[in-house]
């Protein structure tokens, strides 16, 4: 009995926090055009957003490509196929790592810290506050700093795979010496502008709706107090790992999945 | 200007507010004392329509609060100043901005004129040599006299403080009493002071309304309260240790307590 | 912070981004040869084409001089139908050119060689080139192989 009371609370209460992280995307969603009249709000996030995770993106994707090009040198090689190592790099980087490594980067980077900002804006009634004065924080705190995740981390996720890739140069091509001409040549031969690109940007775009969703809603939905906060943190970053990976592999199968 | 009536609200199991009934008059300066965890604070967001009541009605100027659109919610509350008892500043922006953004989002004054504005705010509450300081750089009593000049920043008709005294040194207690009073005058503002510092919003108060486990224990001017035979209200104003409010949380008898282990 | 280094770093951050993105799709993906050059598309039926896909290469003596456009079912006289799209630049094929599909490598991708015949006459859009070969099934050649050796 004690066993069926503790699942049904849990699920009541799981279905009570979807409802309300539904309304606040609807909310989000009806003030969104506004955030582009106001471009100096939204400014502003990207900055605190994107650029500061810049340099963690940069150095990150830089050093994945790096071993990567080292793994594959190492496996391909027993086969006597080095000089696809390009195709290696560049497919596991564009189609995966890019986005997913990034997006990870990302939740752990700027969600968290988002999250900490929405909370404690709430704990010092800056969000009632603002309420007060007849301007809608959702409008003017929320829906910029959404926006901001959804421009930033594509962006954020090219970086990453460029950069790889030029890692995989330095390590293959550089360190190892594997045929620089074959690594780019064979590159692009097997990727494919549409299929892989395209989707691995679609991909990017799918995981910063989630953080920015998570982050922000955890951040509004947090007890005002510095326990709550911490906890909210806690949940932005691990319910944004478990749900981007998830949907990696969805949309892998989805995209990947039928040739 | 505003008048609550059968106001019932509850959190989870427990009652805010049982069935109260009580008026603001216009231009007037209204306590609402009772001690910590009495709904005070509540009472203020049920007017602002951040909360809802589970029963009963609020009229703010005529109109019940919790039946208007947002857009007209917002309109009203342009009317309304809130101070909160942390000053609720916005902390990315200075102190002249935090004052210029309600008028810069409401208005379309010219940058020039809004300056203006936000001086002659600043200087009501004495800090227009603060202007450039962010909310970080500011002591308490200063962060809640620049949250009043963001208050009437808009002109609004009625102006609330959320525990405005407390927390404070004496001296900055005396700054802000008087210049809640010198506000509530000059500007014909409704006051509303929720409180459970006696002395200092005893002495500028023109009525005193005292909560006490959801219901109204007492009420008058702060000369009738005083002298009031409610026992209850005499420990609360009056600060006594004992009294109808035990000064022991209910338990056993001390004897009892330390004899049966 | 000051407002206008914030929008000069956010203009850089939005800058390299988009260089990121060139980058991807000139250096590393076949953009370039997906871009609309001007180009003609000439079809042929095989037998069969296990294998192929579209996109696949098409070559002649060795250059890649186009890609497979779509493949198509033709259930009239159940072959595949391939479109071939030809750049420009290689318009003078003779109408006799055959096609055959051939594998790179041992377990490489499927692709289409062009071997040129000996006609005066070109082929232009929409023509169809009538001698093709078959991909080689491995299973049918295994099969080949085991009847013919049985035979002697």
């Amino acid at each position: 009995m004690n066993f069926l009371q503790v699942l049904g609370h849990t699920t009541l209460k799981s279905l009570a926090k979807l409802g309300r992280a539904s309304l606040f995307f609807y909310s989000i969603m009806t003030v969104l055009p506004y955030v582009f009249m106001r471009p100096k709000l939204l400014i502003k996030q990207i900055f605190s957003v994107g650029v500061l995770s810049f340099w963690l993106i940069i150095i990150s994707g830089l050093f994945v490509g790096m071993v990567i090009g080292l793994q594959g040198v190492y496996t391909l090689s027993t086969y006597g196929a080095e000089a696809s190592l390009g195709i290696m790099v560049a497919a596991s980087l564009v189609r995966e790592l890019g986005p997913v490594v990034s997006a990870l980067l990302f939740a752990g980077r700027a969600g968290s810290a988002l999250t900490a900002e929405i909370g404690l804006m709430k704990t010092t009634e800056q969000l009632s506050g603002m309420e007060m004065m007849a301007i809608d924080p959702i409008k003017y705190i929320i829906a910029p700093r959404f926006l901001a995740g959804f421009i930033s981390l594509p962006l954020l996720a090219l970086l990453f795979s460029s950069l790889g890739i030029l890692g995989g140069h330095i390590t293959g091509v550089e360190l190892l010496h594997v045929d620089a001409g074959s690594y780019w040549t064979q590159m692009q031969s097997a990727i494919d502008f549409y299929d892989d690109i395209v989707n691995g940007i679609i991909k990017s775009i799918i995981f910063a709706w989630i953080i920015s969703w998570i982050a922000l809603f955890e951040g509004y939905d947090a007890l005002p107090t510095s326990a709550g906060i911490s906890r909210a943190t806690t949940r932005t970053v691990v319910n944004s790992a478990f749900a981007i990976l998830f949907f990696d592999l969805l949309l892998t199968a989805i995209m990947f999945g039928s040739t | 200007m505003i008048s609550i009536r059968n106001l019932t609200f509850s959190r989870g199991e427990r009652k805010i507010f049982d069935n109260i009934s009580l008026d603001i008059m216009p231009h007037k300066i209204t306590a609402i004392m009772g001690p910590s965890g009495a709904g005070k604070t509540t009472l203020l967001k049920l007017i602002g329509g951040q909360l809802s009541p589970d029963s009963g009605v609020i009229m703010v100027d005529g109109k019940n609060i919790h039946q208007l659109s947002r857009p007209q919610l917002y309109t009203l509350r342009k009317k309304m100043g809130m101070l909160f008892q942390s000053g609720a500043l916005l902390s990315d922006m200075s102190v002249f901005d935090n004052i210029a953004f309600p008028i810069r989002e409401h208005t379309q004054l010219p940058e020039s004129l809004i300056r203006t504005v936000v001086l002659l705010k600043l200087n009501a509450v004495g800090l227009r040599g603060a202007r450039d300081l962010m909310p970080s750089e500011l002591s308490g009593g200063m962060a809640r006299r620049v949250a009043m000049a963001r208050a009437i920043a808009l002109d609004p008709e009625m102006i609330m403080y959320d525990e405005p005294f407390t927390g404070q040194d004496p001296i900055s207690l005396g700054v802000l009493v008087s210049l809640i009073a010198t506000l509530n005058k000059t500007l014909h503002l409704t006051s509303i002071i929720v409180s459970h510092d006696v002395q200092e919003t005893a002495s500028i108060a023109d009525y005193i309304y005292v909560l006490s486990h959801g219901k109204i224990a007492g009420q008058g001017t702060p000369k009738e309260l005083a002298d009031s035979d409610s026992e209850w209200v005499q420990q609360f104003m009056h600060g006594k240790a004992d009294g109808p409010v035990p000064f022991h949380y209910p338990s056993d008898s001390l004897t009892a307590d330390l004899f049966t282990y | 912070m000051n407002t206008k280094f914030t929008e000069i770093l956010v203009g850089l951050f939005v800058c390299t981004g988009i260089a990121a993105l060139f980058f991807i799709a000139l250096q590393v993906s076949n953009f370039q040869a997906l871009q609309n050059r001007a180009s003609y598309t000439i079809t042929a039926n095989f037998e069969n084409i296990s294998g192929l896909k579209d996109n696949a290469l098409i070559s002649m003596a060795g250059v890649p001089i186009g890609r497979v456009s779509q493949i198509q079912f033709n259930a009239e006289d159940y072959n595949a139908i391939v479109s071939m799209r030809i750049d420009q630049q290689y318009a003078n094929l003779p109408t006799d050119t055959s096609a055959s599909i051939y594998t790179a490598g041992l377990l490489g991708e499927k692709y289409i060689g062009l071997s040129a015949g000996g006609m005066e006459e070109f082929l232009i859009e929409g023509s169809v080139i009538e001698l093709t070969q078959s991909s080689l099934v491995l299973e049918e050649l295994i099969s080949q192989f085991l009847f013919n050796s049985s035979d002697k």
